[in-house]
């Protein structure tokens, strides 16, 4: 059975990973929050597709324990995590004004992928691993896009799921770097990544119980009392 | 030869024939969605008629171009019938006329024409509509080459014969990542060059928010039936070149046999069916975008086909 599928599985992985980058996009630019709130989910799904796709092909029981780690914690306890700290209201609100507007951080956001490309080209050079000629340039790109969110936007929810998609990334390419990395690794992630969720949402609570909002964009100058 | 001619004139015939039957098919479909009854599929035709049979009304200010415009329009997509694979998998006898840019510059031919017929006419909500068009033909454009050029590079050629079949050789590359995010890129350019939802709502009536429509709100009897029927036809060409050469190039006729060649048509009609089927959801799930929101929607789809030719020239 495994000579059969192994030739489609780079095929369904790059698929995946063109997918996982569309929403890396989508996460940079959509207005409504609750959408990009969704779009990480679905990054987060795609991951996990990924990582099982490899561990179907390089028969390793590691990357299965990822992908349910990733289930467990990105599309279930971080979502239930922010709904409980930020607030319903949080989620219905519409990013009206950001840094840039939404065609140029685009345009900038596909420059920021040909970098990714640029950066791991050499990398790729060096290293023969199946799947890291997939997976590396675009989970580097997942990485410089979710800082690239946390740059253009103000809105502190989408600011945090920036920074999860730079985690995202990160496994993103890991998976295919280091298929079998110790799962007390993996699972040392899996606790700090709902941990950030937490601290960061009991920190916009207070902000905009504070402020009356959480656009923290405009936070950036100091008024004298 | 003679009989690739002959099949030649014989797509041109389908193209003709069946663009407004797909146009009245997605209205009542749209309809359906709607719980509403919808008018008859054949409507289309009906309304071509109608107008075919009415008088001309041409204001006496206007130029020659409001009255060549409608010809110009018409001709454009027939003309671009001939170089696409509508029916054959093999190119035809005037296939090599020209290649997928020039289809692309006889449709864009098409609409400066109607553009220009629109300012011509000097009805107020003409320009308005004609200057929103040149608005999203020109976010429309750099899509468009990016994609041509993606797809020819693959291929290692500008035709379109010869592009459809590299991307099922070997069944893995359908799932190719480039070529996934070219059919949504080019999907989000059928839907502004068309009007289609998230950018122009093509059964509205309300002149102030038309983008497409209110460019032929001139013309009447043979003009506007014409108008009606190559705004049909262009639809059919661009989702011709979308399903036959984009997406599943099977279905097409192999060989040379008359028998295959007709059992093509309902082959196409049927993946042309099921593509309208998503086109309605799409439609009937989404708002207009409000005008300033369209730059938005085409940098997404630019940014996607620049994502493609990347993650092509790459290598992976």
């Amino acid at each position: 059975m495994g000579e059969v599928i192994l030739p489609v599985i780079p095929a369904f992985d790059a698929l995946t990973g063109a997918l996982f980058l569309l929403t890396a996009l989508g996460v940079v630019a959509t207005r409504q929050v609750l959408t990009s709130l969704h779009l990480f989910i679905m990054q987060s799904l795609l991951l996990t597709t990924s990582a099982v796709l490899i561990a179907i092909a390089l028969h390793s029981e590691h990357l299965l324990v990822v992908a349910a780690i990733t289930i467990a914690t990105k599309t279930i306890m971080i979502p239930w995590l922010l709904r409980r700290t930020v607030g319903a209201e949080v989620y219905r609100t519409r990013e009206i004004e950001r840094v840039l507007n939404i065609p140029s951080s685009l345009l900038l956001a596909a420059g920021l992928i040909v970098a990714a490309y640029v950066v791991a080209n050499p990398i790729l050079n060096t290293v023969q691993i199946a799947f890291a000629n997939i997976n590396l340039p675009i989970g580097i790109a997942a990485m410089f896009l979710g800082a690239f969110t946390i740059v253009v936007r103000r809105e502190a929810v989408p600011q945090l799921l920036g920074l999860l998609a730079v985690e995202n990334g990160v496994f993103f390419a890991g998976v295919a770097i280091v298929p079998d990395l110790p799962v007390i690794a993996e699972l040392a992630a899996a606790v700090d990544v709902p941990v950030i969720a937490l601290v960061v949402g009991l920190l916009m609570r207070q902000i905009q119980r504070r402020v009356g909002t959480t656009a923290v964009g405009h936070m950036s100058a100091l008024r004298e009392g | 030869m003679l009989e690739r001619i002959g099949y030649n004139v014989l797509q041109i015939l389908v193209v003709l024939t069946l663009a407004p039957l797909v146009e009245g098919v997605a209205e009542r479909l749209k309809e359906v969605v709607q719980s509403k009854r919808g008018p008859s599929i054949f409507q289309v035709y009906r309304d071509i008629w109608k107008l075919l049979h009415k008088d001309e009304i041409i204001s006496d200010r206007s130029s020659w171009i409001f009255r060549a415009a409608p010809y110009v329009a018409f001709v454009s997509p027939v003309l671009v019938a001939l170089l696409i694979p509508v029916l054959t998998q093999y190119p035809l006898f005037f296939a090599f006329m020209g290649d997928m840019l020039a289809g692309g510059f006889v449709l864009a031919l098409g609409s400066f024409f109607t553009t220009l017929a629109a300012v011509d006419a000097a009805n107020p909500y003409g320009p308005m509509g004609a200057s929103r068009t040149r608005m999203v033909g020109f976010l429309a454009e750099p899509v468009f080459i990016v994609v041509f050029l993606t797809v020819s590079f693959v291929a290692g050629s500008t035709i379109p014969y010869i592009v459809q079949g590299r991307w099922v050789e070997p069944i893995a590359n359908f799932f190719e990542p480039s070529h996934v995010l070219l059919m949504i890129a080019f999907l989000m350019l059928i839907l502004a060059e068309d009007g289609r939802i998230p950018v122009d709502n093509p059964s509205g009536q309300f002149e102030l928010a038309m983008i497409d429509h209110s460019k032929s709100l001139e013309y009447s009897g043979r003009g506007a039936a014409l108008m009606k029927w190559a705004g049909a036809m262009k639809f059919f060409v661009l989702v011709c070149i979308f399903l036959n050469v984009l997406v599943t190039p099977w279905g097409l006729a192999a060989n040379t046999r008359l028998g295959s060649v007709l059992l093509a048509v309902p082959l196409i009609s049927l993946k042309i069916f099921i593509f309208i089927l998503i086109l309605v959801c799409i439609e009937s799930s989404l708002a207009k975008l409000r005008l300033f929101r369209i730059t938005e929607f085409m940098g997404a789809a630019f940014v996607i086909s620049v994502v493609a030719m990347i993650t092509r020239l790459s290598e992976i």
